[in-house]
């Protein structure tokens, strides 16, 4: 696989930056590939819009900042206005269809998910939408294994919330199929 | 999980280098926490105490380079870490530790300035601050990563080159580098040359603190043998110029051969201190000159030219002070072109066009717009000069 930019953006308070390091780690530590994690830093980061940003690649990553994401997941209108013209042309955009209500057009594939819904509804903690997120993302996309992804999940996450983010996971992960299943 | 894989991390620049750091032996940190390098004081408060080290977080940054001068005095291997705004303030006693042959290790993860300038955004505006920061002729040892990894290398070697030359070195580095989370491996402490400064070993009441070592005499570089404050040799340590026996000298010819010999430890092992990487230099035609994240950016940026059919290459500097005269020499004797591109506007450019002594067209590219340079600006360069 030859590199693969993506682009999680969203609101602070959300989880993209550590959804962006989980998805690093996942490539990184536990798929063996090459990744480079970057973020918006500053204002962002209280509140406001928030980007995260990974590079995942085989061989060695010179340059380590993305340029056009193959893949861009969003988690609020604004985030998606933002950055969807910056998708790389039939790249993948993820939305949370709980936040975003007009995607927009792009030259790629877009997907819904009701991201922070099912965060809310099925598993009563809406602190966990970036697991979600991250569940939907590997189902539709492949970017990294879903074994990687778990054990990037769980050996990142507070002591004692493990089985809220494995089901976390595993939600986001039948979203992800779900749609697949009905494309 | 294999041992291999459990040795893999995703880790910042920043604490790449306290691990670098505690690796070499660091065990004693004064500093004021800055960004884009408050993630340094912020591991080193958590594990210096575990380890039987000192933290101390000081008023300010005059007081935190004063205090890791006073410890390293006292034996220990000390270093502060900073950016722009602290730097200027810990100027004269980076000077005072050069003049008092004091090791230690300061580092600089540069933002934008001048003053207090845009604390979250890249710059390489320090560069020429870290070589003439402090008045006098005084000898500077920078070097410069551009990866997580070498942050961790490059701050074991400031370590150790600041212990073997007994001067402070300085990791100069850049928000990108400092911020970015990267796949690193880091090698087994046992894997690592750790370097401890010289010592005494004469008996106290013989102890010359800036006269040469047995065998030493007559050599115009050596570096004096520095005992423990506390370990029983009781010497003067003083920012005026001294003689070998450390008390305060208005002799001329005293005062030559020390500000001589401080210059020359460092000139004279040159050889030793510089290092550059080279990429498709051998058939290069036109050569970008970086360093720090900006030769990232750099690299992608002559690969793609290189599959464009164009004859690009990359020097990258990795120690910047001394300056690596003798390789853009070497390049420039063979290329067209060197391009320079910068987050600053233009002051590596300069050293480059003096070491290149007109046997090739410099070209500066600057930005300084609070962003990384992207590859295809730097291929842009490449392609009109190529």
């Amino acid at each position: 696989m030859a590199r693969v930019e993506i682009r999680l953006s969203g609101e602070g308070g959300q989880g993209v930056i550590l959804a962006g390091i989980i998805l690093a780690e996942a490539a990184a530590i536990f798929d063996g590939k090459n990744a480079i994690q970057t973020q918006s830093y500053g204002p962002e980061s209280r509140g406001g819009a928030s980007k995260s940003e990974v590079v995942v690649d085989e061989g060695d990553i010179d340059y380590p900042e993305v340029r056009r994401p193959d893949i861009l997941l969003a988690l609020t209108q604004e985030a998606c206005d933002k950055y969807a013209s910056s998708l790389a042309p039939g790249g993948t955009l993820v939305t949370d269809e709980t936040f975003v209500q007009s995607p927009p057009k792009v030259d790629g594939q877009v997907y819904s998910a009701g991201i922070t819904k099912i965060a809310r509804e099925k598993l009563g903690k809406e602190i966990v939408a970036n697991i979600v997120a991250l569940g939907v993302l590997v189902a539709l996309t492949g970017v990294v294994s879903s074994e990687a992804i778990e054990r990037a999940v769980l050996s990142r996450v507070p002591r004692g919330t493990e089985d809220l983010n494995r089901r976390a996971l595993q939600e986001g992960f039948t979203a992800g199929e779900t749609i697949l299943h009905r494309v | 999980m294999s041992a291999e894989q459990s040795r893999v991390q995703l880790m910042q620049g920043n604490e790449a280098c306290v691990e670098g750091a505690l690796t070499a032996g660091c065990r004693f940190y004064a500093g004021y926490p800055i960004t884009p390098s408050t993630e340094i004081a912020e591991l080193m408060s958590e594990r210096l105490p575990r380890l039987g080290g000192k933290f101390i977080q000081m008023e300010d940054e005059i007081g935190s380079m004063a205090a890791v001068i006073g410890a390293s005095l006292g034996g220990l291997k000390a270093m502060t870490a900073t950016s722009g705004p602290g730097f200027s303030l810990k100027q004269e006693n980076i000077g005072f530790a050069a003049l008092t042959e004091v090791p230690c290790v300061i580092v600089d993860v540069q933002r934008v300035g001048p003053s207090s300038g845009q604390p979250t955004s890249p710059a390489q505006g320090d560069v020429m601050q870290a070589r003439w920061g402090t008045h006098g002729d005084h000898p500077a040892v920078v070097l410069c990563p551009w990866s997580v990894r070498e942050t961790f290398d490059l701050t074991v070697r400031a370590f150790n080159l600041a212990e073997a030359l007994r001067t402070p070195v300085i990791l100069i580095s850049d928000e990108v580098v400092a911020h970015m989370r990267e796949k690193v491996v880091l090698p087994e402490p046992s894997e690592l040359k750790v370097v401890d400064r010289p010592r005494p070993t004469v008996p106290p009441a013989a102890y010359k603190p800036y006269g040469p070592a047995p065998g030493d005499e007559g050599r115009d570089d050596y570096v004096p043998p520095m005992a423990d404050f506390g370990s029983g040799y009781r010497y003067h340590v003083t920012g005026l110029f001294h003689g070998e026996d450390g008390f305060p000298t208005g002799d001329g010819e005293k005062s030559a051969a020390l500000l001589r010999r401080i210059n020359a430890k460092v000139e004279h092992r040159r050889a030793d201190i510089v290092q550059v990487e080279r990429e498709a230099l051998d058939d290069a035609e036109v050569v970008v000159v970086a360093y720090g994240s900006t030769a990232r950016s750099a690299l992608r940026a002559v690969r793609d030219a290189r599959a464009q059919g164009i004859k690009a290459g990359l020097l990258r500097l990795i120690t910047l002070w001394p300056f690596a005269d003798e390789a853009v020499r070497e390049v420039a004797g063979r290329a067209k072109v060197l391009i320079v591109p910068e987050m600053n506007l233009g002051q590596m450019s300069r050293e480059v066009e003096r070491a290149a002594h007109g046997a090739a067209r410099v070209v500066p590219v600057s930005r300084v717009d609070n962003e990384l340079f992207t590859p295809d600006e730097i291929l842009a360069r490449i392609r009109e000069e190529a």
